[in-house]
């Protein structure tokens, strides 16, 4: 290149004419002519035309002087400095992700992987070293994103709603805590939800040690105290059981929503799954439940039956397989040929069966099922025993009930709040607000501006755990520290910052508090690199609970059934926003529910001969009143449902953002009756509340559209790919590249809906609002079909997910009148969104109606916040154009361009769409057909392989793979 | 006067040279704008302004403001656009095939036929354009040339539309025109104001009457008929494609292009009839406009509304018979479903009421051919509306079938498109010879010849 600095000395010295000459003489040197043929091969073919030369150099001298090889004249000079500190790794439009943990609901963690952009966090994905992960998330956690970036978080310490700074705070807080340690903490009061976190833990034993007459509740709506006083009751010991769903033949779920939610449902949906395939001897599983949940969706046998109904049904099981103590109820009260038909197959399988029972059972029921499962043989199976993974395992509601009394007893002087939304969500007949209102001093630490912050002093804003350091369990005790991926938006502070300030009195980084932590436990010189591998892995090796040894009892004696009248009503925290933590998430919001298929509110859900019964329809407002408590909510005649009971979902009425859209169930929730409970009372108001459903018809009306075979019958394999039977008049597509396809497994699908939030946050998908869902306009890129067959109380149920089908002979393609959708070259429908006028005939044509029109200016330019959220490899569509799901092109495009560079071919699963890595189940398979090799192309040599609407010519890219179920011959 | 044997004559009473063109251009020149007029004017320019208002809101805000969603993406935007555009063929039909055919009744209705097809198609040319997401780049579907080297995709009918649409309304705009010139001089010999005399002067083009103008006027009427005559069956046909090219069932159906191009003529006609019985009566034209006429609209109207009646017919007999359980389900739907008063309604109003034309006393009635015209239009729109809306909101999965709710601003723009055509039809009454002056003057020429013969 020192030819070409000398060059550029000539040409710095030349002026005017002299400059054109000295371009002239550059030209002909040789080196120049070097330079032309390495950098500009075709414009090297036209240099030895003499005429072309000319009119070469004038083009050439333009650039050549803005390139910096000419100097005519003096510019001014303007330095620029490039990134000096360019932070390690980072190559702009490559994104670094980063391990950390998201402390779900419960406490428990699950272990991310979270993509980072130049900085920002827009992308969840699993840890595929994390147990409760595997690679998998669920939609809690793909929206968690949302929530970092949601404009409506507090943004300022406030006091009495005035904003202040952390300085303030500060001062205030350690007047008060000064006057709290003259008297040994007695009037401290210290609030948490469930801790799991070992720096959280310590942090709050430090602050008990130096107050010595402080205490420390804890507090959340959606747990379920029954487990530890089952486990209690079975074995005298606080253990948690930890399912090994891969080696049971035989699962019995007693009212337990296991698929669907749970700290680890996602590594037993994953094994669970992984049983449903053909190949394998498949499991069976058998469900017992009072609404209809995924889990009893996926049961082989489903047995619905009143919540209360279940302990008899425990009872009878255990009987049956010889737990000591255990007495069968009596024989009218259950189906006895159902519940003979398990036990013997329970039986048939000692040690590789499973009972499991839900949490919001009663600790009876928990009991009996644990002993069952000793009986069986199965401990050490298909069933382990941990010590609990809470820093505290205790009755929380006992807790809160003492807290509460010692608040209205006005022995409380300072209340500190960390998270949660107590005065929102505690039990109706618990005066937590009221009490509340006695404090002196109420400090809350919080994302949003709930109940519980208005009702506060100090009120500080929260850091988000992607802004946080933090550490935190699993639910086996496998303990991932938490890193953040971007500062404080908001200047929000940690738990463990706050509590720094009770304990030290001064403001520490919590990276200096939980490093301190662990630096304390594992001493050593190594541990600056033992902290590296643990952030890089994302879990801390050797953490997970040892297995304990379990004694069993004897069964516990039946508990009395009180007057059993009038409606049961059963309390679940909602599918999408939980116990109202997600409210404010309008991904979660918009989310349809997986079987209601509801969004933007909750209701309840009625079982259709109930509701015949009473003359209700789906709609119509109905007044629950449930000891002497009212509340109005909308109805839902849900398939599924138990006769006599109905489900009701906490989560929405309080205060902040979008809550508005359902009705408070925690008004009529009673500490007696947390979980379910007799005596309801439902009486129609005559009112109609709209209700936002994205799917109205969920029966197949006697189409083909999910198949569903028992095992062993499906049809046999078929021959790979047969050539294209129907004639036509256009040539076949050809693929001498890349041949992309997908195929879905029905039979491992639970329904779950990570796949859905997945899209929506990989492609910038916008959200509408509940108003536009009613009009039936949501935008989400693929949707999950719920699909009933039979009888509606006792329905078969199937989930189907459907994205765009890439149809080889894609009928939109044929009607778009400017080519905004076009075939591309390696298979893919490619859509063009700038091309496209909106005429819309693309979705009429489209059988699967898979489309999503932006029928108004949808995504949100405006507020700053969330345009940090959006992935930028993905266009953000403006109003008037037709957008639908792309294969995640983006990550096709950027694996193709990692592997030329390479100069090899894409391997078998490098290309993950963002559904097919977010599923826990791994029901979705995407791949490149004419990779021999590739996963996806065996899986459509299956017998069960099949396209959906197959008749109608499109010849989709995306088949399904048939349900599979395994039902008992005995109960057929 | 007529007989029971034999039929209405075509001219009635007494007419010259003189009398015609004297009534015919006294409507324009000397009665001037009357209250009745005014009154429809103001009518016309009030809906004009509701579309006004309803196509800047849906401009500003979007398309949302519709009733449109996943699955039913057209509602009423193309429904109104079919069901302008078949009411514009009756006009053609009249002045080109009827022409063609040497029906000299045609004469006297043909010049406000042709100008009810022009702003008919202007009525139905702005829903394909308000309709689109992103209209300000409604040319895309057009050839131009561009720099991205893209030509339309040439398989779509949309792109069809646009050259079927555009060449119709192209040659009946130069058809009306062109039989327009010999009537605008003699505005322009008669006009008493300067204005006038100017105007229609220059739209005149110089027209002396001389025999060589008569004889080139003459061959490029006969050309232009002969362009028109086809474009009444192809564009509605091209029109028809929109739906039948689609593989939605209840869409997918070969009777389409036939079925629709009788179901245009039939609408086209009972618009025509709504048009010149109140104008026959509002302007005396009871002589020019004879019973002969209404009788033979009437009957080409149950002619036409058989063909239609056979049409749903067949459609509802193919879908049973081939077994295909979407399409059967689309007729069970169309029957029982949420939208089956539409669809009844559209059955009584094309199929039932018709039916009373079969009576020469309903045939001679213009008060009752007035109220069965109406009728139609309405059915007209309402099969329209079944077709786009049922078709669509209950097709292959019913995880996707929705309803389809049509809100103000359809309403709003639905009215308003009303609003073009009354506005654009007050001021052709009021300023353009209704009648054809020189074809009725011909038509005297030949019951002259005749009667002397």
């Amino acid at each position: 290149m020192t030819d070409l600095d000398a060059v550029r000395a000539r040409l710095a010295a030349a002026r005017g004419e002299q400059y054109w000459r000295t371009l002239e003489e550059v030209a002909d040197s040789a080196a120049f002519e070097e330079l032309l043929a390495r950098e500009m091969p075709a414009a090297a073919v036209q240099w030895l035309d003499p005429m072309r030369r000319r009119s070469f150099l004038k083009l050439m001298a333009a650039a050549l002087a803005l390139g910096g090889l000419g100097g005519c004249g003096e510019r001014p000079s303007e330095p620029i400095v490039p990134y000096v500190r360019t932070p390690e790794g980072v190559i702009p439009g490559r994104p670094l992700y980063f391990a950390t943990a998201m402390p779900s609901a419960g406490g428990f963690g699950l272990g991310l992987l979270v993509e980072s952009h130049l900085g920002r966090p827009i992308k969840v994905e699993g840890n595929p070293r994390h147990p409760a992960s595997l690679g998998a998330t669920d939609a809690h956690a793909q929206a968690s994103v949302l929530t970092l970036y949601d404009p409506e978080r507090l943004q300022a310490v406030t006091f009495a709603g005035a904003i202040r700074t952390w300085a303030d705070f500060l001062g205030a807080a350690r007047a008060a805590l000064g006057a709290q340690r003259a008297q040994r903490g007695a009037g401290l009061r210290l609030l948490t939800e469930t801790v799991t976190s070992p720096t959280l833990g310590a942090q709050l034993r430090a602050v008990l040690e130096q107050y010595p007459d402080a205490r420390w509740h804890q507090w959340e709506p959606s747990r379920a105290d029954a487990v530890r006083a089952g486990a209690l009751a079975a074995f005298g010991d606080d253990v948690r059981p930890i399912h090994h769903l891969a080696a049971a033949d035989v699962i019995v779920a007693l009212d337990a929503d296991f698929l669907g939610c749970g700290p680890a449902h996602l590594a037993e949906v994953r094994e669970f799954a992984a049983r449903r395939r053909p190949g394998q001897p498949m499991n069976r599983l058998y469900v017992a439940e009072s609404g209809l949940t995924p889990t009893g969706a996926k049961a082989d046998h489903r047995l619905g039956l009143r919540a209360a109904a279940v302990a008899p049904l425990a009872r009878a099981l255990a009987a049956a397989v010889g737990v000591p103590g255990a007495t069968a109820p009596h024989a009218d009260q259950l189906p006895a040929r159902w519940v003979e038909a398990v036990a013997r197959d329970l039986r048939r399988h000692r040690g590789r069966s499973l009972v499991v029972a839900g949490e919001t059972q009663t600790a009876e029921v928990q009991a009996l099922a644990h002993l069952t499962n000793v009986a069986l043989g199965n401990v050490g199976h298909t069933v382990s025993y941990v010590p609990a993974v809470e820093v505290r395992s205790e009755d929380q509601l006992a807790s809160l009930k003492t807290l509460v009394d010692d608040m209205a007893a006005g022995r409380v002087e300072v209340l500190v709040v960390l998270g949660g939304d107590p005065a929102f969500n505690a039990p109706a007949d618990v005066p937590f607000a009221e009490a509340m209102g006695r404090v002196p001093l109420r400090i809350h630490l919080s994302l949003y501006g709930n109940d519980t912050a208005a009702r506060s002093h100090w009120v500080v804003p929260a850091a988000h755990y992607l802004e946080s350091w933090s550490d935190v369990r699993a639910f086996d005790g496998t303990v991932t520290v938490v890193q953040p991926l971007i500062a404080p938006l908001y200047g929000g502070k940690s738990a463990h910052e706050l509590l720094a300030v009770l304990g030290e009195g001064a403001t520490q980084a919590g990276y200096d508090i939980v490093r301190a932590r662990w630096q304390a436990e594992r001493r050593g010189a190594d541990f600056d690199d033992a902290w590296r591998s643990w952030l890089e892995a994302g879990v801390v090796p050797g953490t997970a609970s040892a297995t304990r040894y379990v004694l069993p009892r004897r069964a516990p004696a039946p508990s009395q059934a009180d007057g059993q009248e009038g409606l049961e009503v059963v309390f679940r925290p909602d599918p999408a926003v939980h116990d109202g933590r997600f409210a404010s998430n309008a991904w979660l919001q918009e989310l349809p529910r997986p079987l209601s298929r509801l969004t933007w509110g909750n209701a309840v859900h009625v079982a259709p001969t109930t509701a015949a019964h009473l003359g209700l329809r789906a709609e119509q407002v109905v007044e629950l009143a449930l000891r002497g408590r009212t509340v109005r909510a909308p109805v839902v005649v849900a398939a599924g449902q138990a006769e006599g009971s109905v489900t009701v979902h906490f989560g929405y009425g309080g205060r902040g953002p979008f809550h508005e859209h359902g009705f408070n169930a925690y008004a009529i929730r009673p500490s007696d009756a947390l979980w379910s409970g007799w005596g309801l009372e439902m009486r129609p108001t005559g009112a109609r509340s709209p209700l936002a459903r994205t799917q109205h018809h969920q029966r197949m009306e006697g189409r083909d559209i999910v198949r569903a075979f028992p095992a062993g019958h499906e049809p046999p394999r078929a021959t790979p790919e047969p050539a294209a039977a129907e004639p036509s008049l256009y040539p076949e597509w050809s693929y001498a590249g890349y041949r992309w396809g997908m195929a879905i497994d029905l039979s491992a699908c639970v329904g779950c809906n990570a796949c859905v939030v997945a899209c929506q946050a990989e492609n910038n998908i916008p959200v509408v609002g509940k108003r536009e869902v009613l009009r039936g306009r949501e935008m989400h890129w693929i949707r999950i079909d719920t699909y009933f067959t039979g009888d509606p109380a006792a329905p078969g149920t199937y989930f189907m997910p459907v994205p765009c089908m890439h149809c080889e002979n894609a009928p939109c393609e044929l009607v778009c009148p400017v080519e905004a959708t076009v075939h591309g070259a390696e298979g893919l429908n490619e859509m063009v969104y700038n091309r496209c006028v909106g005429t819309r005939y693309c979705s009429n044509n489209c059988p699967y109606k898979v489309r999503r029109f932006n029928f108004f200016e949808y995504s949100r330019w405006n507020a700053e916040s969330l345009r940090l959220l959006y992935n930028p490899d993905v266009t953000v569509r403006s109003r008037g154009v037709m957008e639908k799901c792309t294969y995640c092109v983006q990550r096709i495009v950027q694996t193709r361009i990692a592997a030329e560079k390479e100069g090899r071919r894409i391997r078998d699963g490098e290309v993950v769409t963002a559904c097919q890595q977010a599923c826990p189940a791994e029901a979705i398979v995407f791949g490149d057909l004419n990779d021999e090799e590739s996963r996806v192309r065996l899986l459509k040599t299956e017998g069960r392989n099949y396209a959906l609407l197959e008749e109608l010519n499109t010849r989709p890219r995306t088949t399904y793979l048939a349900a599979l179920s395994n039902p008992n011959p005995e109960l057929a | 006067m007529s007989t029971p044997s034999a039929p209405p004559p075509v001219l009635a009473a007494p007419h010259t040279y003189t009398s015609i063109t004297d009534k015919i251009a006294g409507i324009v020149l000397t009665r001037g704008a009357r209250r009745g007029w005014l009154l429809g004017f103001a009518i016309g320019l009030a809906l004009f302004t509701l579309l006004g208002v309803a196509v800047t809101a849906l401009l500003y805000v979007g398309i949302g403001i519709w009733g449109v969603n996943i699955p039913v993406a057209w509602g009423f935007a193309i429904a109104n656009f079919v069901w302008w555009i078949g009411i514009g063929h009756a006009g053609t039909l009249i002045s080109a095939i009827l022409l063609l055919l040497r029906q000299e009744w045609r004469q006297s209705i043909n010049r406000f036929a042709e100008a009810m097809t022009i702003f008919a198609v202007m009525c139905a040319g702005i829903f394909p354009l308000l309709h689109l997401g992103r209209p300000q780049f409604f040319y895309w579907l057009t050839p131009y040339p561009n720099t991205m080297s893209l030509w339309p995709q040439f398989r779509s009918p949309l792109v069809w539309d646009v050259f079927a649409v555009s060449t119709y309304f192209t040659i009946s705009l130069l058809f009306w025109y062109v039989g327009l010139i010999p009537d605008l001089a003699t505005l322009r010999d008669r006009s008493q104001s300067r204005i006038g005399r100017v105007v229609y002067g220059v739209f005149a083009l110089g027209w002396r009457g001389s025999a060589r103008h008569w004889q080139r006027y003459e061959v490029a009427y006969l050309l232009l008929a002969g362009l028109a005559t086809p474009l009444v069956v192809s564009v509605h046909t091209v029109v028809s494609f929109d739906f039948a090219v689609a593989q939605l069932p209840g869409w997918h159906s070969t009777i389409f292009p036939p079925y629709f191009v009788a179901g245009a003529i039939f609408s086209g006609f009972a618009m025509v009839l709504t048009l010149a019985i109140p104008l026959r009566a509002a302007y005396g034209l009871h002589d020019l406009i004879t019973e002969r006429h209404l009788q033979n609209m009437a009957k080409i109207l149950l002619v036409t509304g058989l063909i239609v009646a056979y049409g749903y017919f067949i459609e509802a007999f193919m879908a049973w018979y081939s077994g295909n359980p979407f399409e059967r389900y689309v007729l069970w739907n169309r029957l029982t479903g949420p939208y089956r008063y539409g669809f009844w309604g559209m059955l009584l109003f094309n199929v039932a009421l018709p039916q009373l034309l079969w009576l020469q006393r309903v045939r001679r009635s213009a008060v009752a051919l007035f109220v069965i015209a109406v009728c139609v239009n309405i059915g007209m729109w309402l099969e329209r509306f079944v077709i786009v809306v049922e078709s669509l909101h209950r097709d292959f999965l019913p995880s996707s079938w929705g309803m389809y709710y049509p809100t103000f601003w359809d309403w709003a723009t639905l009215f308003g498109s009303f609003g073009i055509f009354l506005t654009f039809f007050f001021l052709f009454i009021r300023f353009i010879p209704m009648i054809s002056i020189a074809e009725m003057r011909m038509l005297l020429e030949e019951e002259r010849g005749e009667a002397a013969a």
